[in-house]
C-alpha cells in the first residue's frame, strides 16, 4: 500500500494500481477513451493525461503506476490544457455527425467534448473518410467515426479469444477493420458495441430505432442459458428497444453473450400469440380468458374423470421462471396429475432423482481452477459466459481438456482433446476412473465400479487426463448439453461423478436454462409417474404444454408429433404461434415473455435472482404465473390465492426450508457397453435453443445459424459409406427419411454424423442422438 | 519464382527451402512467440513471390506462425516496403520527406514521372518499373535520394536518374 494524493484527497492504495484505477475507486473522474477496466492498458488515446507533481509533463493516468507520496492533479491548468489539446486532436478527423449517429446522447466522445472541446474547430483541412465494413448481421460499422482507441481489437484478443479486428495501415491511413470482409465469429462479439466509446460500432438491429434519452432502463435476467446474465432492458413506451449488460462481477462481469443481447428482437415478432383461443370444430376462435380457461379445465377434467389423471401429461420449458414452474406443478398435482417434467431434451433418466448438486460454488471458482475437463460440451455455444470464464482460467495456466463427439476451436489453449463416439467416450471415462482408482488405492472397496472399468491398460490420453486431475489443486469437470441429451447420459454423468469423487474435483452437470429452479419447484414426475420421454412414447390422452415447441424442443420430435396428434385434448401455454401448434392444440393460452413478467431465475451457481416485468404483456397475453394462478382458482385447487409472484417465491422458500432430502446412493450403471454403429450428434444450435431465439431475426442471419442446415461427417466415415459432398445425404431412422446437404468435416468423431436439431429436417426425425443409416441417392424424398 | 504451397497442414506450407528460411527467424524468439518473426518472414515471402504479397501468402504465414490473419495484415499494411499488389521488376522508392524535399525531390519526382510515364503507385506498361513515394529512408545526408530494389542512390540529379533508367532498360 502506498499513500498518494489526488486533487488534494489523501488516498491509501495498492501499489500495483495505476492512477486511473485509484481515482476510479475514490470516485474521482478522469476522462478516458482507450482505458477499460476489463482490458489491457494501451494508453493510446491520451485523454487521461493528468498533472503529476515533480513530472515535467502531463502523464497518462491509465499507464502511470502509483508511487509513495505521489501528488496527482486532475483538474490543474496543466492537466486541463493537455486534455483539451488531446480532445482537439481527436476531433480533427471525427465527422461530428452526432445528429445522425446512433451513439448520440450516450457517446463518451460527445460527453467529453462538452467538457473539454472547443466550440469552434481550428481545423480547416479535409477530414479523412473511411469505408464502412460489413462485419455481420449484429454489428453496424461507421468507421469514419473511429478514434482508434483499439478497445474492440483488445477485446477480441483478450476476452473473445479470436483476433478478428485489427488496425491496418499507418498514420492517417490507419483503419480498424477485418481487412478481409467477414462476419465476426465470436459469440461475445456484441460487447464491442458497448466498448466502442464513439458511434463507430453500433448495434445493427437497433440502428435508428430510438435515442438514449427516450428509453428507460429496467434491470432483468437473461433466460437463454444457465448463467442468468444480468441485463438491462431499454424500454421506450411499451417496447424493449435493446438489451445491454448490467455489471455483476459474480456472474457475467461486464459482458453479455450475443444470444442474450439480441434475443429481444423476437418480443415484437408478428408470430407472438396475443389472444386466448379455442378450437371449435377444427376452427380457431378468439375467446375471452374466462372461456379459454374454462374450456381448458373442462377438457382436462373430462379426461381425468373418464380415464384417470395418469392419462394427462404436463411438460414445461426449463426457460420459464421458478414461480411459473412451481404453480405449473402445484396446479397439475392439485388435479391429481403426476406426469410432470421439464427435462424436455433428456433421454436417459436412469439416474433420476440424482441431482449432482454443487453447493457453495460460484462462476468465479471456474477461474480459480487449475484443471478443467469438458465432457460432451460445445461450451462456447452452450454457455458462452462460462466458456469465457474457462478461457480466462486457461490463459492463467489452467490445463483444459476436452472430450466430445466433435471438436471445435474453443479459442483457448487445450491440453488434451479427443473426438469420440459414445462407446469410446464411456470407455475413456472409465479408463480415467481406473487410473485414478489405482492411484488412490480405491480398488478394494469398490467392486461394482471395478467390474465396469476396461480390462486393457489405460491409454496415454486417459493417463494424462487422470494425472492432470489428480495433480490439480482445484479441478473442475463440466458435463455439457451434448452429453446430457444423449440416450446414455446417465452413464456419462455417473462416470464423471465417480472421476470427480476419486480425484477430489468438482463435477458440474450444466443445467439447461432455469433447470435448477425447476428442480426446486419440483416440475419432476411423481413416484411411478412418467418422465418426459415416457409421456411421448406412451401417448397420453391429454397434454398441458408450456413455453416450448414440441417439434424443436423435445428429444423425440416425430413421436411427440404423433402423440400430440393422437391426444384428445391439448392445452398449450405459449408465446409464439405456429402451424403445428394450431394443428395439435385445443386451447391456446398466450403467455408473456420474460420481459413482461416478474420471476426468479436460479442459475448454474444456485443464486436466486429475481426480476420484475419491464413492459406490459403483448396484446391480451398474460404473465404465465397469473394464468396458472387463475387455472388453479378455476379448477378449485386449494392455495392459489397469491397476490404477487413474491408470494409464490415465499411459499417455495418455505417448502424448501422444510424439505429434507435423503441422500441418494450414487447411480452405478449396469454396463458401459452401448450398441452404436452410426450415431447422430444432435446439437442444439446456439441461436435456436428456445422459441424466443428462434424468432429473433438478426441471430438467425448469423453464419453460425446458416451453417446448421448441413449434415457433417468426417472423411473416414464418408469413404466407409461411399459419400461425397456434392450429393445431398439421405438419413434414415426407422420410418423417417430426411435429406440434407452434406459437408465433409474432420472435426466430427468416427461413427458419428452431425445433424443440428431445431431445423425442419431434424423435426422429422424419430429420436435425437439416435442411430441412423446414411446413403446418397437421387431418388429419396 | 518459387512454387509455394499455400493451403493444407502447417508442415506442408510453402516449400521446404522457404520453411527453412522462415524457421531460422522463428527460432530467434522464445517458444510461442513466433509472431515476433512476422516482418522478416514477410520479407522472405515477398522476395520469393516476385516482390509482392498476396492475401493467400499472408493467410498461409498466419497459419504457419499460429497467429490470426489480421495480425499479418496489420504489419503488411503498416510498412511501405511490403507490396500488396503486383509490382514491376524494379521498385523505385523516392523519398519525398522533408530533407529530400528541401533538396529538390519534387523536381526529381516530376522527372521520374515524365521519364517513366507513370504516377507514383503505378507500374510501367513493360512491367519494368514501379514508382513509389516514400517517407524518410534515413539517408538525409545524401538528399535527395531514392531506393531502387536494394540499392540507395543519393545526391540525385535529372542526369543521374536518366543514367539509372537507361542502365536498367539496356
Amino acid at each position: 500500500m502506498v499513500n498518494i494524493e489526488i486533487d488534494g484527497i489523501p488516498l491509501k492504495v495498492d501499489s500495483s494500481k495505476m492512477i486511473i484505477q485509484a481515482a476510479d475507486e475514490a470516485g474521482i473522474d478522469i476522462p478516458r477513451f482507450c482505458y477499460h477496466k476489463k482490458l489491457s492498458i494501451a494508453a493510446n488515446c491520451r485523454m487521461c493525461l493528468v498533472e503529476v507533481d515533480k513530472s515535467r509533463k502531463a502523464l497518462p493516468a491509465c499507464a502511470t503506476p502509483v508511487t509513495e507520496g505521489m501528488k496527482v492533479f486532475t483538474h490543474s491548468k496543466v492537466a486541463i490544457n493537455a486534455q483539451r489539446s488531446v480532445m482537439e486532436f481527436l476531433l480533427i478527423n471525427h465527422p461530428l455527425d452526432c445528429p445522425i449517429c446512433d451513439q448520440g446522447g450516450e457517446c463518451e466522445l460527445q460527453d467529453l467534448s462538452m467538457g473539454y472541446g472547443e466550440g469552434v474547430s481550428r481545423f480547416t483541412e479535409g477530414k479523412r473518410v473511411v469505408k464502412d465494413k460489413d462485419i455481420g448481421p449484429l454489428i453496424r460499422t461507421d468507421m469514419t467515426r473511429c478514434i482508434h482507441c483499439t478497445r474492440c481489437v483488445r477485446f477480441g484478443v483478450e476476452i473473445a479469444g479470436v483476433k478478428e479486428l485489427g488496425a491496418t495501415g499507418r498514420g492517417e491511413h490507419m483503419e480498424i477493420g477485418t481487412y478481409v470482409e467477414h462476419s465476426l465469429v465470436s459469440e461475445l462479439s456484441g460487447n464491442i458495441i458497448d466498448l466502442c466509446p464513439v458511434g463507430a460500432l453500433t448495434s445493427k438491429p437497433f440502428r435508428y430505432k430510438a435515442r438514449a434519452w427516450e428509453m428507460k432502463a429496467h434491470p432483468s435476467i437473461a433466460p437463454h442459458d444457465a448463467i442468468g446474465s444480468n441485463i438491462e432492458l431499454h424500454v421506450r413506451q411499451n417496447d424493449v428497444m435493446r438489451v445491454v449488460p448490467r455489471d455483476n462481477e459474480s456472474i457475467n462481469e461486464a459482458w453479455l453473450s450475443d444470444r442474450d443481447r439480441f434475443s429481444y428482437q423476437a418480443l415484437a415478432h408478428p408470430k407472438r400469440l396475443t389472444d386466448p383461443m379455442i378450437k371449435v370444430d377444427d376452427d380457431w376462435q378468439v375467446v375471452d380468458w374466462q372461456t379459454a380457461l374454462e374450456t381448458a379445465i373442462k377438457g382436462l377434467q373430462t379426461i381425468i374423470n373418464k380415464h384417470g389423471a395418469e392419462e394427462v401429461g404436463g411438460l414445461i420449458s426449463p426457460t420459464t421462471t421458478l414461480e411459473e414452474a412451481f404453480l405449473f406443478q402445484k396446479w397439475l398435482r392439485g388435479l391429481g396429475v403426476e406426469n410432470i417434467d421439464h427435462r424436455l431434451r433428456q433421454q436417459d433418466f436412469s439416474d433420476h432423482p440424482q441431482q449432482y448438486p454443487l453447493d457453495n460454488w460460484t462462476l468465479g471458482d471456474v477461474q480459480e481452477s487449475d484443471a478443467i475437463v469438458l465432457i460432451g460440451s460445445h461450451i462456447r455455444a452452450e454457455q458462452p459466459i462460462l466458456a469465457h470464464r474457462i478461457r480466462q482460467a486457461a490463459m492463467m495456466g489452467a490445463a483444459v481438456s476436452n472430450i466430445n463427439f466433435f471438436l471445435t476451436d474453443l479459442l483457448m489453449p487445450i491440453e488434451y482433446e479427443m473426438a469420440v463416439d459414445i462407446n469410446t467416450m464411456l470407455t475413456t471415462l472409465a479408463g480415467i476412473a481406473k487410473v485414478l482408482s489405482t492411484l488412490m488405492n480405491d480398488s478394494d472397496n469398490d467392486d461394482e465400479w471395478q467390474a465396469l472399468y476396461p480390462e486393457r491398460t489405460p491409454t496415454a490420453f486417459e493417463q494424462n487426463v487422470a494425472m492432470q486431475l489428480s495433480n490439480a489443486a482445484s479441478a473442475t469437470l463440466i458435463v455439457g448439453d451434448l452429453a446430457n441429451h444423449h440416450p446414455d447420459a446417465a452413464k456419462i454423468r455417473a462416470l464423471v461423478h465417480k472421476i470427480a469423487e476419486l480425484s477430489g474435483s468438482r463435477c458440474i452437470v450444466v443445467p439447461s436454462a432455469n433447470s435448477h429452479a425447476h428442480v426446486i419447484a419440483n416440475t419432476l414426475p411423481g413416484k411411478e409417474a412418467k418422465n418426459s420421454l415416457q409421456m411421448w412414447q406412451q401417448s397420453l390422452r391429454a397434454y398441458v404444454l408450456m413455453g416450448f415447441d414440441a417439434l424443436h424442443d423435445t428429444a423425440v420430435p416425430v413421436i411427440a408429433k404423433q402423440a400430440l396428434k393422437r391426444a384428445s385434448f391439448v392445452v398449450a401455454l405459449h408465446s409464439f404461434d405456429s402451424e403445428f401448434l394450431r394443428q395439435t392444440a385445443d386451447v391456446i393460452l398466450p403467455m408473456a415473455c420474460f420481459t413482461e413478467t416478474s420471476g426468479t431465475f436460479v442459475g448454474i451457481d444456485k443464486q436466486w435472482q429475481q426480476f420484475a416485468g419491464a413492459v406490459a404483456p403483448r396484446g391480451d397475453s398474460r404473465p404465465a404465473w397469473k394464468i396458472l394462478r387463475v387455472l388453479g382458482n378455476v379448477s378449485h385447487v386449494e392455495g392459489f390465492d397469491y397476490i404477487s409472484s413474491q408470494d409464490v417465491v415465499d411459499e417455495v422458500r418455505q417448502i424448501q426450508a422444510e424439505r429434507h432430502d435423503k441422500p441418494i446412493p450414487p447411480y452405478i450403471p449396469d454396463s458401459l457397453t452401448v450398441e452404436s454403429d452410426l450415431m447422430m450428434i444432435s446439437e442444439v444450435p446456439m441461436y435456436r435453443t428456445d422459441a424466443l431465439l428462434r424468432h429473433s431475426e438478426a441471430l438467425q442471419k448469423t453464419p453460425e445459424t446458416q451453417r446448421i442446415q448441413f449434415a457433417r461427417i468426417n472423411r473416414k466415415e464418408a469413404e466407409k459409406h461411399g459419400l461425397n459432398h456434392q450429393t445431398p445425404l439421405t438419413l434414415t431412422q426407422q420410418d423417417s427419411v430426411v435429406r440434407l446437404p452434406l459437408e465433409i468435416d474432420d472435426s466430427i468423431a468416427d461413427g458419428c454424423v452431425y445433424v443440428a436439431t431445431t431445423t425442419d429436417a431434424a423435426s422429422r426425425l424419430v429420436s435425437l442422438f439416435g442411430q441412423v443409416s446414411v446413403s446418397q441417392s437421387e431418388a429419396a424424398t | 519464382m518459387t512454387e509455394m504451397v499455400l493451403t493444407g497442414p502447417k508442415q506442408t506450407l510453402f516449400t521446404e527451402q522457404l520453411r527453412l528460411a522462415l524457421d531460422k527467424w522463428i527460432a530467434k524468439y522464445p517458444r510461442g512467440r513466433a509472431q515476433s518473426a512476422v516482418i522478416p518472414c514477410l520479407h522472405i515471402l515477398q522476395e520469393a513471390n516476385g516482390g509482392w504479397l498476396s492475401r493467400a501468402i499472408m493467410d498461409a504465414l498466419a497459419e504457419y506462425l499460429s497467429i490470426s490473419s489480421i495480425s499479418v495484415y496489420e504489419v503488411a499494411t503498416f510498412y511501405s516496403m511490403f507490396e500488396l499488389e503486383p509490382v514491376g521488376k524494379h521498385k523505385i522508392s523516392l523519398c519525398t520527406n522533408i530533407s529530400c524535399m528541401l533538396c529538390g525531390s519534387e523536381e526529381i519526382l516530376e522527372h521520374l514521372q515524365q521519364r517513366l510515364a507513370i504516377k507514383p503507385g503505378e507500374t510501367t506498361a513493360d512491367g519494368l518499373f514501379t514508382l513509389k513515394e516514400v517517407e524518410c529512408l534515413g539517408a538525409c545526408v545524401g538528399a535527395p535520394m531514392l531506393l531502387m530494389d536494394k540499392q540507395y542512390h543519393e545526391y540525385l540529379t535529372k542526369e543521374k536518374i536518366d543514367a539509372l533508367i537507361d542502365e536498367v532498360q539496356s
